[in-house]
């Protein structure tokens, strides 16, 4: 069992992560961490949600900008799909899925200020680069006979539009409405840089101790996702989607002086904007590389790797908890508590409240991106599961898991995890806006700073790493052959 | 006048040959009938006559090649996508216009299907969905009826009603059947197929159905 392609790779990410742990800064360095996280439960025992105004407009906000956003995102996505056999297009898709949301934001923000258009667009522009991808491998699948005995001489675009779209249009929408929510955790986390969402009244809360707030709007948010299925209703979409335009806020004016500013001077390397020329330019950017990009990049590869096997190793652990192989409806119910609670809170907000509690280091940051995505996988895995028939005389407990669940769930969930690792490292790049010195820690320390051109650079090569950690896990499930359906991807 | 024709052509399924070679010309205002069992290459031969007469011909696949997502009407109307400027097809997908709704209800209305109109195809029984499937066809502006057993699904007097409408509509034509009695009935002329190759043409009224026996 050990020599098996899937068995080999495995060992190889584990050992990799644990040589990774050697030179991972790991610790906790609060005082107190226990008081802390006490505090924090004590919020949630006694919720606050006397401030009703602000956790209205924090709650108005976050879904106006995650409709608007995923509607804007959508509709270019469908059309970029349609010329996606491009290899133009492709990679540019590649690229713009490749930058983070909150990235997008720090950009558009220097330009437009702290207006709705940053926030609406920093989700856009990412959600259209991976929509464009999903959608044209949906519509791929679709069956090609209707369009097959179609009249010979229909037209490409009446032809997609009678056939290709109308059979995958039920995944289409199930997927869409998946990113939705996708879209809503996004636009809560927008608030921690200064957008008007509920990360902002959260971060807020927690900077001057107010638990009982930070539990109400905690809660508030949990429920807003788990009721998610009775609201987001199919005749209601267009009257979100048309309404949530008008309730996104003013936000600062534009000012366009800064916007022109920003495109044609802020953004240009300085050597060539102090007329420098190439050979500027060259200096500049190895300053650059050894003082900031090497050790950002080494420090997200690390925090990565060990990241992506904690995912893996929580994941299999929380399985068994949702799977009818295991527990009886009401444990199970509890394990679905615990697994929605661990997917809906965004890494970024999780990574905020464990660095409170445990202090700076690596640590919040691998708990958070475990809870989280081995909360996606572990509900996948889990799901999957209760598929397999099992024999009436087959073993129980452990067993059970480890002879007849976890080898026949193994190579899916090997697929999740590989699809995640591009999305792990996205966020990983993105929690050193928290202190942990990934990319984004420098990414934020230049635009503070004002030296944009510095934050274009990094954030490019930022966009590059995850790009290369998207094609090596393609070559790695086309090596172990796995398949998964793309709606499982994100 | 030959509407159609193959010359010496082969079909294989990864190594294995399942088609050919054989060759077969159709004249115009002829109808065939193709029989033989399962698996004979009937489907194959209809599939590849298709690619021959692709401007002129109406295809009606075994699997029906329905969109299951969409009405009756729609499934119906994309027989004429190549008739119409896309906007205009945009617009009948959005909301069917008053014209082709009255042409496709009567030509559902020879189908017995006009009560489903509105009914997404995925939601209709086996027969109401090859009745669509017919409705294309009969809808199509096209001369030659390339048609893979179009009536396997239906009962008897709706398979005469519907063979008498295919028929009625396709003056050239050729059909794969496996009812033996509908093909000697409807057809001028029957191709059997046996392994891949042509083992009986002949015309019609020469025929009696114990002749065909020996293909199945």
């Amino acid at each position: 069992m050990l020599a098996s392609r899937t068995a080999r790779t495995s060992l190889l990410f584990v050992a990799v992560a644990l040589v990774c742990l050697v030179f991972a800064d790991i610790a906790v360095t609060t005082q107190n961490p226990w008081a802390e996280l006490r505090r924090l439960m004590g919020g949630f025992l006694t919720p606050d949600f006397t401030a009703v105004d602000d956790l209205g407009t924090a709650f108005l906000r976050t879904l106006s900008y995650a409709f608007t956003g995923v509607a804007l995102g959508a509709v270019a996505g469908f059309f970029l799909s349609l010329v996606f056999s491009s290899r133009l297009v492709r990679t540019f898709c590649a690229f713009i899925r490749a930058i983070h949301e909150i990235f997008w934001a720090l950009i558009f923000m220097q330009a437009f200020g702290i207006h709705p258009l940053s926030g609406v667009l920093a989700i856009a522009i990412p959600f259209a680069g991976i929509f464009a991808k999903v959608y044209s491998e949906i519509i791929e699948e679709s069956d090609p006979l209707s369009a097959r005995v179609l009249p010979w001489r229909t037209g490409r675009l009446a032809r997609y539009c009678f056939t290709r779209i109308p059979e995958a249009w039920p995944h289409l929408r199930t997927y869409t409405a998946y990113r939705l929510e996708c879209g809503l955790r996004s636009s809560a986390v927008l608030g921690f840089i200064g957008l008007p969402t509920i990360g902002f009244y959260l971060e807020s809360a927690f900077s001057q101790g107010y638990y009982s707030q930070v539990g109400a709007l905690l809660i508030l948010f949990y429920l807003l996702i788990a009721t998610m299925r009775f609201w987001l209703r199919p005749r209601l979409i267009p009257l979100y989607v048309l309404g949530a335009p008008f309730f996104l806020g003013d936000g600062l004016p534009i000012m366009w002086g800064n916007v022109t500013r920003f495109f044609t001077q802020d953004i240009v390397p300085r050597p060539l904007r102090e007329g420098e020329g190439w050979e500027g330019l060259q200096p500049w950017l190895m300053d650059i590389l050894t003082t900031e990009a090497l050790p950002g990049i080494w420090n997200t590869l690390i925090l990565t790797q060990i990241a992506l096997v904690a995912t893996g190793i929580l994941a299999l652990l929380a399985f068994p908890l949702i799977s009818p192989h295991f527990f009886g409806p009401k444990r199970r119910a509890g394990g679905h508590l615990l697994l929605v609670i661990a997917r809906s809170t965004p890494e970024y907000m999780l990574a905020y409240i464990l660095l409170q509690l445990w202090g700076p280091s690596m640590l919040p940051a691998v708990v958070a991106l475990a809870l989280h995505n081995g909360g996606i996988i572990g509900h996948l895995v889990g799901r999957m599961s209760g598929e397999i028939p099992m024999r009436p005389n087959a073993p129980v407990g452990i067993n059970r898991y480890a002879y007849e669940v976890v080898p026949r769930v193994y190579p899916p969930f090997l697929a999740f995890l590989f699809y995640r690792w591009e999305i792990i490292m996205r966020e990983t790049a993105i929690l050193g806006i928290l202190g942990i010195t990934t990319l984004g820690f420098y990414v934020e320390g230049a635009i503070q700073e004002i030296r944009l051109d510095r934050a274009m650079v990094l954030i490019l090569i930022t966009a590059l790493l995850n790009i290369g950690v998207d094609i090596l896990s393609r070559r790695i499930r086309a090596y172990l052959r796995l398949k998964t359906r793309p709606t499982c991807e994100a | 006048m030959t509407a159609l024709a193959l010359d010496n052509v082969t079909a294989r399924f990864g190594d294995t040959p399942v088609l050919g070679p054989l060759s077969l010309a159709l004249k115009t205002g002829e109808r065939v009938a193709l029989v033989g069992k399962s698996g004979a290459g009937k489907s194959t031969l209809l599939s590849l006559l298709y690619d021959e007469a692709r401007e002129t011909g109406v295809y009606m696949p075994q699997d029906l090649g329905l969109v299951e997502t969409l009405s009756v009407f729609h499934n119906v109307f994309m027989g004429r996508l190549d008739q119409h400027s896309i906007w205009y097809n945009l617009a009948n997908l959005i909301h069917p216009m008053k014209r082709p709704t009255q042409d496709i209800h009567s030509i559902l209305e020879t189908l017995s299907l006009a009560d489903k109109i509105r009914e997404p195809a995925g939601e209709l029984s086996g027969g109401q969905r090859q009745r669509t499937a017919v409705g294309r066809a009969l809808y199509q502006q096209g001369r030659i009826l390339l048609a893979d057993e179009p009536v396997s699904a239906l009962d008897e007097p709706q398979a005469h009603r519907v063979m008498q409408a295919l028929v009625g509509r396709f003056e050239t034509a050729i059909i794969a059947l496996h009812d033996v009695d509908l093909a000697l009935q409807y057809t001028d002329r029957v191709v059997g197929i046996r392994d891949g190759l042509i083992a009986l043409d002949e015309p019609s009224n020469r025929l009696s159905p114990a002749d065909l026996q020996p293909l199945y």
